[in-house]
């Protein structure tokens, strides 16, 4: 009888162990990770290296004084501190306004008809021009001598103060984001299996019922979202504030002493620190709104088949 | 139990023969949310078009309609040097970082939502940030990285930078189209010999694409409009068409504002186009809703 | 609850007034320019019936219920409730209680919530809603489910849910679109007698959408099927059971055995012959008249009335076994013809797959109908050929 081959016991004794590729792969490593490689590159060079960056030149300010400098003295001058205010009196009403605004249109565009193409059309136009366009083409119509207010003249109807304030920059912002609202809202609305409008209706639900008791609680996580996402363009407000707002005034929003910091001031730090500012305040309200989300119903809104 | 004698419908009395769908009245509240409808396409269109008559417009002191009509700012927007290149740039642009961000985020995207691993939901988290981020917190110090790397100011860095916001929007869209599909799915293919690659190519992407097409539209629409990413980095020869427009309007001794809407209206007649091309391929009310309820 | 006889119409939770019939008459519904889903449909429903609308996919029989629910405007025709006219009321206000395919339960309300829904729209005082829907859920046997979402119940529960739904408002009429067909077919045999037992115990009147013949069969006191949108027959189970009046019906009924033939000559009565697989016939002509010699005829004859014979007569049928099904009580044998054409045989003597079979048949369960079968009707449905 020959004896086992050396190898062959080795092996033997290497059996026992499973290979670490399979422990692994039970924990959810294997190769399909690589995929993952290029965007969590992309992600962690491009955008978290620099945020992280910033964040910690905002304690090293330029001028000295201390780690805690460029906050102190920000949230000291009551000028940047109105910014905040100015900032939250722009992007929550906004937001709300664009939701409460195309959540009506959205629940009758619900089903397909007939122009239903050019509705979507039209919507999005206002969303591929962008808010410079939309902040461009403003002056025309709604300055002391454009055409609403020639045309509340020729009714007349007093006239309108809808530009160069906070005013302007509320209707630059709610032309485009109202587009989105409703057409997040509309694919919601349009996602409530028909069947449940239906099996109310034969379980003598009028139109309001219907709304109230079946649409409206199953879309309302969805306008939620709506909201969040109007939120977050809003918070990003910046040209239209300059073009056709009050930049130094009414619609001082936070964007704008971080533009000035970088490229009047050449304060890196200040801008890092408004920045963070900036930030800190929009994760803030959007974490009471998940918060709130999170309380509602979240199941699906089909009928459910068992 | 229902009443039993309940007045007929207002309608005529009518015969066997007539139709009979009982057609309500318009409400309140139908009323009102046409009257907003029609308050936005008219605020809408009356500035688009105000544009647009501005560019054709030989000078517009006050009043309805501009005193004179010429087409000649075109003409002038085309030679100024800088506007062609604008508009190069931005075709540039718009197709490297779609095309990077479809390429980097759909497999991303693909394997956030079937696999579980360690750290998958901190890369969620940190993949939702540049979406909601205003891209001002960021914009400035990611400039400042690409001039110390040396590219700054160059097509390079313009298309780095606008990948930030929407290499992340591609993934977060994926995720729920990719969760769509059965598992089943893919198991048959690799049960029928399909190779990784085979299984990307003719199986997931085919089945993934309103989702592709929806992802590559939202990043189109993002990146033509993206301002203050693209402000901090490009210089004179590497501005995009809405940084070359944002300067003019926003410079009191700058060009004169029909010259400026001369140049918009070649913008907007390229974000026409591509829209346009877009809404062949998808409609993105669908897609932006979760597609769960769509069964497979 | 009173306990009735099956199909008796006293219906103990009474409104002022009872209806005694309820009638579409010349129902079309049309969609745009596309040919209508339902057309010229004439139905009558009476206090206490049970009727089975059967067809395949896209018949119109949803449509017809939906029409009747309210759920879609007619594009003619009316819809009437005694002397009434009610197709010009909303559905809301028909009063119809109605039962989905998929079950349509509200996914954010419970169980208790569900089945209280009908009566919190007819502002029903609380106690009173409450005892009701425990009372609906107590009849589909749910009871403890009550705090319950319905993503938290099988496919079963949810469907019983469902009929609690619609039985808590005490219908006058509970409208039922396939509601057994999303369910494993276990449950679906036990559903089908747990809904005969409610509907014979509350005195119900029911209609019920179905593609399954043996639903329509077990349930119904009167079938009505529909073909393109159009009434093809009706009567009772038994009537349409044994005298299709069509090639098409038959082909609904069990008559899985539907083939092309060319006819003969005329016997006594409605006797014919006509030639088949090579041999000649003996049948009888169920539609049509004064045919001529070779006129194109379909024949329907069941599974069951084939015989086998022990020997080959003139008249037989000479078959290959090919396939041998194994059901208990019986086999069921798929045998082919000499000419390639396929009959199915169902007996309970014993067959052997690759022996040779000769089969008879009654010449009254050869049902024998004029013209040619347009398969594609109801290939599904009525087993392939």
């Amino acid at each position: 009888m020959t004896q086992m081959p050396v190898t062959e016991i080795q092996s033997c004794a290497r059996a026992e162990r499973q290979p670490i590729r399979h422990r692994l792969a039970d924990r959810g490593v294997d190769w399909s990770l690589l995929l993952l490689g290029p965007a969590v590159a992309v992600i962690a060079g491009l955008f978290l290296y620099p945020f992280i960056y910033g964040l910690s030149i905002s304690f090293q300010p330029q001028a000295g004084g201390g780690a805690l400098a460029n906050y102190k003295n920000f949230f000291a001058d009551s000028y940047q501190v109105g910014s905040i205010l100015k900032t939250l009196r722009l992007a929550l009403p906004v937001a709300f306004l664009s939701v409460a605004l195309a959540a009506p249109l959205a629940y009758r565009c619900r089903r397909d008809f007939r122009g239903r193409k050019v509705v979507t059309l039209v919507v999005m136009l206002p969303i591929t021009f962008g808010g410079i366009l939309i902040a461009q083409g403003m002056p025309r119509v709604f300055s002391p001598v454009g055409w609403l207010n020639l045309t509340l003249k020729a009714i007349g109807l007093p006239q309108a103060d809808l530009i160069y304030n906070y005013q302007g920059t509320f209707i630059a912002a709610l032309l485009t984001s109202l587009p989105l609202s409703f057409l997040m809202m509309m694919g919601f609305f349009g996602g409530i299996d028909r069947s449940l409008e239906h099996a109310a209706a034969t379980l003598g639900a009028g139109r309001a019922a219907r709304f109230w008791r079946i649409i409206l609680p199953l879309a309302a996580p969805g306008i939620l979202t709506a909201f969040m996402l109007a939120l977050v363009e809003s918070f990003a407000i910046f040209p239209s504030a300059i073009l056709v707002g009050q930049p130094d005034n009414q619609t001082h929003v936070l964007t704008i002493p971080i533009y000035q910091a970088a490229s009047q001031n050449s304060d890196y730090t200040m801008a890092s620190a408004i920045a963070v500012v900036l930030t800190a305040i929009e994760l803030l309200i959007l974490g009471v709104v998940v918060f709130v989300r999170g309380r509602l119903f979240k199941g699906p809104a089909t009928a459910g088949k068992g | 139990m229902s009443t039993t004698t309940i007045a007929p419908a207002p309608s005529s009395a009518p015969t066997a023969d007539t139709t009979a769908s009982a057609r309500s009245r318009p409400t309140v509240t139908a009323v009102l949310t046409w009257m907003i409808g029609g308050l936005f396409a008219a605020t809408l269109l009356a500035v688009l078009a105000s544009v647009i008559v501005t560019s054709i417009s030989a000078s517009w002191g006050g009043g309805w309609l501009p005193d004179g009509y010429t087409f000649s700012w075109f003409r002038q927007a085309w030679d100024t040097p800088g506007l062609a290149r604008s508009i190069e740039v931005t075709f540039e642009v718009a197709a490297a970082d779609v095309a990077a961000a479809l390429l980097i985020g759909v497999p991303a995207g693909y394997v956030l939502a079937r696999k579980r691993f360690p750290g998958r939901n901190a890369i969620m988290l940190f993949t939702l940030l540049p979406v909601i981020l205003p891209p001002l917190t960021y914009a400035v110090q990611l400039a400042a990285l690409m001039y110390r790397l040396g590219i700054g100011g160059t097509l390079l860095s313009v298309i780095l930078v606008n990948l930030v916001p929407i290499l992340p929007l591609v993934m977060l869209i994926t995720v729920p189209f990719v969760e769509q599909i059965s598992p089943d799915v893919e198991h048959a293919a690799r049960v029928f010999g399909a190779d990784n690659l085979r299984l990307f190519s003719r199986v997931l992407v085919p089945l993934l694409s309103p989702g592709i097409v929806a992802a590559a539209v939202l990043s189109l629409v993002r990146v033509l409009g993206s301002f203050e990413l693209t402000f901090f980095v490009s210089g004179a020869k590497t501005q995009t068409l809405v940084v070359t427009i944002f300067g003019a309007l926003s410079d009191p001794g700058g060009p004169p504002p029909a010259l400026t809407a001369a140049m918009t209206v070649f913008y907007m007649a390229i974000a026409l186009l591509g829209l346009l091309i877009s809404l062949r391929f998808a409609n993105p009310a669908q897609t932006l809703a979760r597609p769960a309820h769509r069964t497979l | 609850m009173a306990i009735t006889t099956a199909g008796a119409n006293q219906n103990q939770h009474t409104s002022a007034v009872e209806f005694e019939r309820l009638s579409l008459r010349g129902v079309t519904r049309a969609y745009g320019k596309n040919p209508p889903a339902l057309r010229d449909f004439d139905l009558e429903l009476g206090r206490g019936d049970f009727v089975a609308l059967l067809g395949p996919s896209g018949c119109g029989k949803s449509t017809a219920l939906a029409c009747l629910a309210g759920l879609q405007p007619l594009t003619r025709g009316s819809i009437w409730r005694d002397g009434e006219r009610i197709d010009t009321r909303p559905a809301e206000k028909r009063g119809f209680g109605m039962v989905f395919q998929n079950y349509a339960l509200f996914p954010h309300l419970s169980v208790q919530k569900n089945v209280e829904f009908g009566l919190a729209m007819r502002r029903v005082a609380r106690r009173q809603r409450q005892e009701r829907a425990l009372a609906a859920l107590r009849t589909v046997q749910l009871e403890e489910h009550l705090g319950k979402l319905p993503s938290q119940l099988s496919g079963g529960q949810q469907q019983r849910v469902a009929i609690a739904r619609a039985l808590a408002i005490e219908p006058e009429v509970v409208l039922m679109d396939e509601p057994l067909s999303n369910l494993d077919a276990a449950l679906r045999v036990e559903m089908r007698t747990e809904i005969k037992r409610i509907y014979q115990e509350r005195g119900l009147t029911v209609l019920y959408v179905t593609h399954d013949q043996e639903e329509a069969l077990s349930l119904a006191t009167r079938l009505v099927v529909l073909r393109k949108g159009r009434l093809e027959q009706t009567g009772t189970p038994q009537e349409v059971y044994a005298n299709p009046v069509s090639a098409y019906v038959a082909g609904f009924m069990g008559y899985r055995n539907l083939f092309p033939a060319r006819f003969l000559a005329s016997g006594p009565g409605r006797g014919v012959s006509v030639t088949a697989f090579g041999r000649s016939l003996a049948g009888t002509l169920i539609s049509g008249g004064g045919l001529a010699a070779d006129a194109e005829v379909t024949v329907a004859i069941r599974p069951e009335d084939l015989v086998i014979s022990a020997d080959a007569d003139a008249g037989a049928v000479t078959a290959l076994a090919e396939v041998v099904e194994y059901h208990g009580r019986e086999l069921s044998v798929q045998a082919r013809t000499s000419d390639g054409g396929v009959l199915h045989v169902k007996t309970d003597q014993p067959v052997v797959a690759g022996s040779t079979l000769a089969l008879t048949a009654r010449a009254d369960r050869v049902l024998v109908y004029q013209g040619g079968l347009d398969r594609d009707e109801f290939a599904i449905e009525a087993g392939t050929q």
